[in-house]
C-alpha cells in the first residue's frame, strides 16, 4: 500500500529520520513503535505531507508520488489522526467532518448530502456518533471517532494514527481495537504509532521499530515479544515488571472521612469517600477516567475551592480543611499532577525556575533581604541536583521545559516533588505519555519512596500499572469507593468488574 | 532580539515607499528624521524627554502582560495620576522639598496603583475581563479629572483648561543643571533618570525575586501557579496595581518636572503608544527603553520633516509607527517566512 524508501529528515542539529525504510502492506494494521523522539511521528508526517523529506521516496501502490502536502495526500487516499485532535469544539460533529472538503456548490453548503454519507459511513464501520452533536459534548473517545470518520469521508484507504489510545480508557481503548480490525476487514489499511507494547501485540499484523531516527527492526506481531520489542526500542532489556519488596505500613498518614467534592453544576464528583494511607505503602485508586479521581486528588492538594468540599482530612491527626495548596505542602503532601503541561510545570520557563515551584517562596531558596530575593546560586545548585539524581535529558538546567521530552519533564516534575520530603505524596498518572525506559526508572523512584516511609496515593489509567505498583486498591466508580482489593491475588477482571459496575 | 530590529528595518522599507510615491527621497527624508532627532542638544533633549512617559507607560503594559493580563488602561492611569501629583503639589505647597517632592511622587505612583487596581480587583473578585473594564476606565478617568480641573482647580480667568501652579518646592530640576552647556529650555528633566532606574528596578523585580516569579508564573500557566501555591487572584491585583503605579509615574515627569501644574488633555495618547513599546520590547525593561527612545525619535523627527520637505508630512511618522507595529504582531508570520528562505 505504503512504503517509505530511505527517507532522511533533518531538524537543525536533530536527525530525525534517518535512511527510514517502512513497508506496509494493503490491508492490514502495521504498528511503528519507538520512544519518545525516536522519529516515528517523523515518518508518518513525511508520508502525510506534514514535511517534506530531505531524500528519500515515497510509494504508493508500488509507484513513486510526491507528496508535498496533505492535500496531496487526502488526494492519494491517506489520513491521519493526529494525537491531539484537530476539532473545532463549538461546531457539530458533521461540520467538522464536511470541513475543508464541503459538498455542494461553493455557495451553498449541502450538508443533507453529507449527512447520509456520515450515516453510511457511521453504519459501514460500526462508528456510532450522532451527526449533530457539538464535539464538546463529546468524550474524548467519541471525538476519536469524528476523526476517523473525517478520514474515512475524505476516501482514505490508509489510516494513519498517531498515539490513538493515549487519551483512551482500558475500554475505550477495546472498542476502538473492534472498529480499528473492522476497518481492516473491510479493506482499510491502518499504520498505528505507540509506544505502548501490549496495543501492539493485541492489534497489529506487523512491526516497526525504530531509535534515535532510524528502523531498528521489523517483524512479524505473532512471531515477537513485549521483551524483544522493549529491548528493540531501547537498546538494552527492560525490566517490565515491578520489582517491589513487600510493604511495611507504619502509622496512618494521611486519614479521608466523607469526602465529598461538589461542582458549580451541583454535580458530585466526588461522593462520601472513607480511606487512609499509612506510611510506607502505597494505595492505587483504579477506575475508569471521569469517575472522580482528578478531583480527589485536587481536593486533597487544595486546588478545589474549600466551598466545594465536605468531610474531613486530616495528615498525622492534624486537620487539613481549608489550607491552600501552600500550607498543604508545607505540611509535607507533595504531589504529582496527571497533567504535568497544565499543572506540573511552567513550559516557557527554565528548569531552574520549575525546579522551585512550590518552594520559591522561602528559604533556602530565598535569602536576604527580607527573604524576597530568589538566590540564584541555590536554585542552580537545587536543580542540577534533581537533574543528576532523576537523569533529566539534557541536562542543561537552562533549557525552557518545553524543550524536554515527556518522560524527561516528567522526570523533573518527580524530582521537584521528591525533593521536599513529603510525608504523603499525591501522585496521577506518573507515567502518561512516558518512554519505557522511563517509566522503569519512575516505578522504581516510587517504590524506593515508599521504603523510605511515605505514604503514597497513586492514580492511574494504566490498570496494570496499579495493579503492580499497589500495596492496597481502591476502585473508584461514580466517585464512590466500590470496592478494596488486594491487588497481589485479584485479577485484572475482578477490578474491571467493579471499576465499571460499582458493587 | 533580533526581530524586532527586522521589524522595524522592514517598516522603513515601506515608509520608503511611501515617501518615494510622493515624490521625495527617503534617504533625505530618514536622515532629515533621524539626524534632527539626535542633534545635540535640542534634538536629544526633547527626544529623550518625549521617550520618559512612553518608557514609564511600556513598563507598566508589560509588567501587567508578563502576568497575564492586558492593561489598555495606562492612560486613564496616568490621568488621574497627574491630577493627584498637582493636587498634592498645591494643596501642600508649603511644605520643604524634601518633604514635598517624594510626597507628590508617592502620590503619583499611588493614584496610578489605585487606578490600575480596581480593574484588577474586578477580574479577582467576578473574573470580568481587564481589557473592558480599563478601556472603561480610561474615560472616566479623563472625565473625572477634566471635570475636577473644570470647576474644582482651574485658576479663574484663565483661558486654558488647567490648574493652578503647584508650590515651587515641588518642581523637580531640569537636566541643565547638571550636564554644562546643556539649554535650560528643553524640558527633559531628572524624571528621564527615574525612568531608567524603573528599569532596573522592575528588571531586578521580574527575575529576581520571589514576587516577580509569582507574578511571571501567573502570566505563564496560571493552573501551574496555582499548583505551586501561588494565589491567582492577589497576582492579579498586585500586577495591575504595579502596573498602574508605573503609568502614574508620567504625572511625575509631567507636572513635576514639565509644566508644574495638571494640563487638561496633556498626555500625547502615551498610555496606548506604551502598548506598542512595550509589544516592539518584548515587554522586557530594556527593549522597553529601545523602544520608547525608537518612539520618541520618531514623534520628534517628524516635526521638521514636516517643515523642511516639499511634500512630506509628520504623518509619515504614524505609518512608520503603524508599520512597526503590524511587523511585530506579525512576527510569527515573519519567523516561519524566514525560515523557508534561509532553511535551517
Amino acid at each position: 500500500m505504503i512504503e517509505l524508501r530511505n527517507i532522511s529528515k533533518r531538524f537543525g542539529a536533530v536527525q530525525a529520520n534517518d535512511h527510514v525504510s517502512i513497508k506496509v502492506e494493503p490491508g492490514t494494521i502495521h504498528a511503528i513503535v519507538g520512544e519518545n523522539g525516536a522519529g516515528k511521528s517523523t515518518a508518518m508526517r513525511i508520508a502525510y505531507g506534514f514535511y517534506t523529506a530531505d531524500a528519500g521516496e515515497i510509494l504508493i501502490d508500488g509507484q513513486v508520488r510526491r507528496i508535498g502536502s496533505p492535500q496531496d495526500a487526502i488526494a492519494l487516499g491517506i489520513g491521519m489522526v493526529h494525537q491531539h485532535f484537530m476539532l473545532v469544539d463549538t461546531m457539530t460533529v458533521a461540520d467538522n467532518i464536511v470541513l475543508g472538503a464541503e459538498p455542494g456548490s461553493p455557495l451553498s453548503l449541502d450538508l443533507q448530502e453529507a449527512d447520509i454519507r456520515i450515516r453510511a459511513l457511521s453504519a459501514e464501520f460500526r462508528l456510532s456518533v450522532d451527526p449533530h452533536a457539538r464535539i464538546e459534548d463529546l468524550s474524548v473517545g467519541q471525538q476519536q471517532r469524528v476523526e476517523l470518520l473525517k478520514a474515512l469521508y475524505r476516501k482514505a484507504r490508509l489510516l494513519i494514527l498517531d498515539e490513538p489510545t493515549a487519551v483512551l480508557t482500558p475500554q475505550e481503548v477495546e472498542e476502538f481495537f473492534g472498529i480499528l480490525r473492522g476497518m481492516r476487514k473491510q479493506g482499510k489499511t491502518i499504520v498505528i504509532i505507540t509506544h505502548k507494547l501490549a496495543e501492539v501485540l493485541a492489534l497489529s499484523d506487523d512491526v516497526t521499530v525504530m531509535r534515535d531516527g532510524k528502523v531498528v527492526g521489523r517483524v512479524e506481531t505473532k512471531e515477537t515479544s513485549a521483551a524483544e520489542l522493549a529491548r528493540l526500542m531501547v537498546g538494552r532489556d527492560v525490566l517490565l515488571h515491578v520489582h517491589k519488596p513487600e510493604a511495611k505500613p507504619g502509622a496512618q498518614v494521611l486519614g479521608v472521612r466523607n469526602l465529598s467534592v461538589k461542582t458549580a453544576a451541583g454535580a458530585k464528583p466526588v461522593d462520601n469517600v472513607t480511606f487512609e494511607v499509612r506510611a510506607g505503602e502505597i494505595v492505587g485508586v483504579a477506575g475508569v477516567e471521569g469517575n472522580g479521581q482528578t478531583e480527589l486528588v485536587e481536593a486533597l492538594a487544595g486546588l478545589v475551592d474549600p466551598l466545594r468540599v465536605s468531610g474531613d482530612v486530616d495528615l498525622e491527626g492534624q486537620s487539613l480543611s481549608g489550607m491552600n495548596p501552600r500550607r498543604r505542602r508545607e505540611r509535607g503532601i507533595a504531589h504529582i499532577p496527571e497533567d504535568r503541561h497544565r499543572r506540573g510545570l511552567l513550559l516557557e520557563f527554565a528548569l531552574t525556575e520549575n525546579a522551585i515551584l512550590g518552594v520559591h517562596y522561602r528559604r533556602p531558596i530565598t535569602m536576604l533581604p527580607g527573604d524576597a530575593v530568589l538566590d540564584d546560586g541555590e536554585i542552580r545548585r537545587r536543580t542540577v541536583d534533581i537533574i543528576k539524581r532523576f537523569d533529566v535529558r539534557p541536562p542543561n538546567p537552562d533549557l525552557p521545559a518545553r524543550a524536554l521530552s515527556g518522560g524527561n519533564q516528567q522526570k523533573l516534575v518527580i524530582g521537584r516533588e521528591f525533593e521536599l520530603n513529603p510525608k504523603l505524596l499525591l501522585v496521577s498518572q506518573p507515567t502518561r505519555g512516558v518512554d519505557i525506559g522511563a517509566i522503569e526508572f519512575i516505578h522504581d523512584k516510587l517504590v524506593k519512596l515508599r521504603d523510605g516511609g511515605c505514604a503514597v496515593l497513586l492514580v492511574s489509567a494504566e490498570l496494570e500499572e496499579v495493579m503492580s505498583l499497589s500495596d492496597r486498591l481502591l476502585i473508584l466508580h461514580k466517585g464512590r469507593i466500590a470496592g478494596e482489593v488486594n491487588p497481589q491475588v485479584a485479577t485484572a477482571a475482578e477490578v474491571g468488574l467493579l471499576m465499571t459496575r460499582g458493587h | 532580539m533580533f526581530f524586532p530590529v527586522v521589524a522595524v528595518l522592514a517598516a522603513f522599507l515601506v515608509g520608503g515607499v511611501f515617501i518615494l510615491a510622493i515624490g521625495e527621497s527617503p534617504l533625505q527624508t530618514y536622515s532629515l528624521l533621524i539626524g534632527s532627532a539626535l542633534w545635540w542638544p535640542d534634538g536629544i533633549g526633547y527626544t529623550l524627554f518625549l521617550a520618559t512617559p512612553l518608557i514609564f507607560t511600556g513598563l507598566a503594559v508589560s509588567v501587567a502582560f508578563r502576568a497575564g493580563l492586558l492593561n489598555i488602561g495606562a492612560e486613564g492611569q496616568l490621568y488621574v495620576a497627574a491630577f493627584a501629583t498637582a493636587w498634592v503639589g498645591i494643596v501642600f505647597a508649603n511644605l520643604p522639598a524634601a518633604v514635598l517632592v517624594p510626597l507628590c511622587c508617592t502620590a503619583a505612583v499611588a493614584a496610578g496603583a489605585m487606578w490600575g487596581a480596581i480593574p484588577g480587583i474586578l477580574k479577582a473578585r467576578f473574573g470580568s475581563h481587564e481589557v473592558i473594564n480599563t478601556i472603561m476606565l480610561n474615560f472616566i478617568a479623563v472625565a473625572f479629572v477634566s471635570y475636577l480641573t473644570q470647576y474644582h482647580y482651574r485658576t479663574p480667568g484663565d483661558a486654558i483648561l488647567e490648574t493652578a501652579p503647584i508650590g515651587a518646592n515641588a518642581h523637580i530640576p531640569r537636566l541643565a543643571r547638571f550636564i554644562p552647556g546643556f539649554p535650560e529650555r528643553i524640558p527633559l528633566n531628572v524624571a528621564f533618570l527615574l525612568a531608567l532606574v524603573c528599569c532596573a528596578l522592575v528588571y531586578f523585580f521580574l527575575w529576581h525575586t520571589k514576587w516577580g516569579y509569582e507574578l511571571r508564573a501567573t502570566g505563564s500557566n496560571p493552573s501551574a501557579a496555582e499548583y505551586g501555591g501561588i494565589s491567582i487572584r492577589r497576582q492579579i491585583v498586585l500586577a495591575m496595581a504595579i502596573s498602574g503605579g508605573l503609568a502614574g509615574m508620567v504625572g511625575i515627569n509631567e507636572v513635576l518636572g514639565y509644566r508644574h501644574r495638571y494640563y487638561d488633555g496633556f498626555s500625547d495618547n502615551y498610555g496606548f503608544t506604551g502598548i506598542a513599546v512595550a509589544l516592539l520590547g518584548r515587554n522586557h525593561p530594556v527593549g522597553v527603553v529601545l523602544a520608547a527612545l525608537l518612539f520618541a525619535v520618531l514623534t520628534r523627527g517628524g516635526v521638521p520633516v514636516d517643515a523642511f520637505t516639499q511634500h512630506v508630512t509628520k504623518d509619515i511618522v504614524q505609518i512608520l509607527q503603524a508599520t512597526i507595529i503590524l511587523f511585530v504582531a506579525a512576527e510569527a508570520l515573519f519567523r516561519e517566512g524566514l525560515r523557508r528562505w534561509v532553511k535551517f
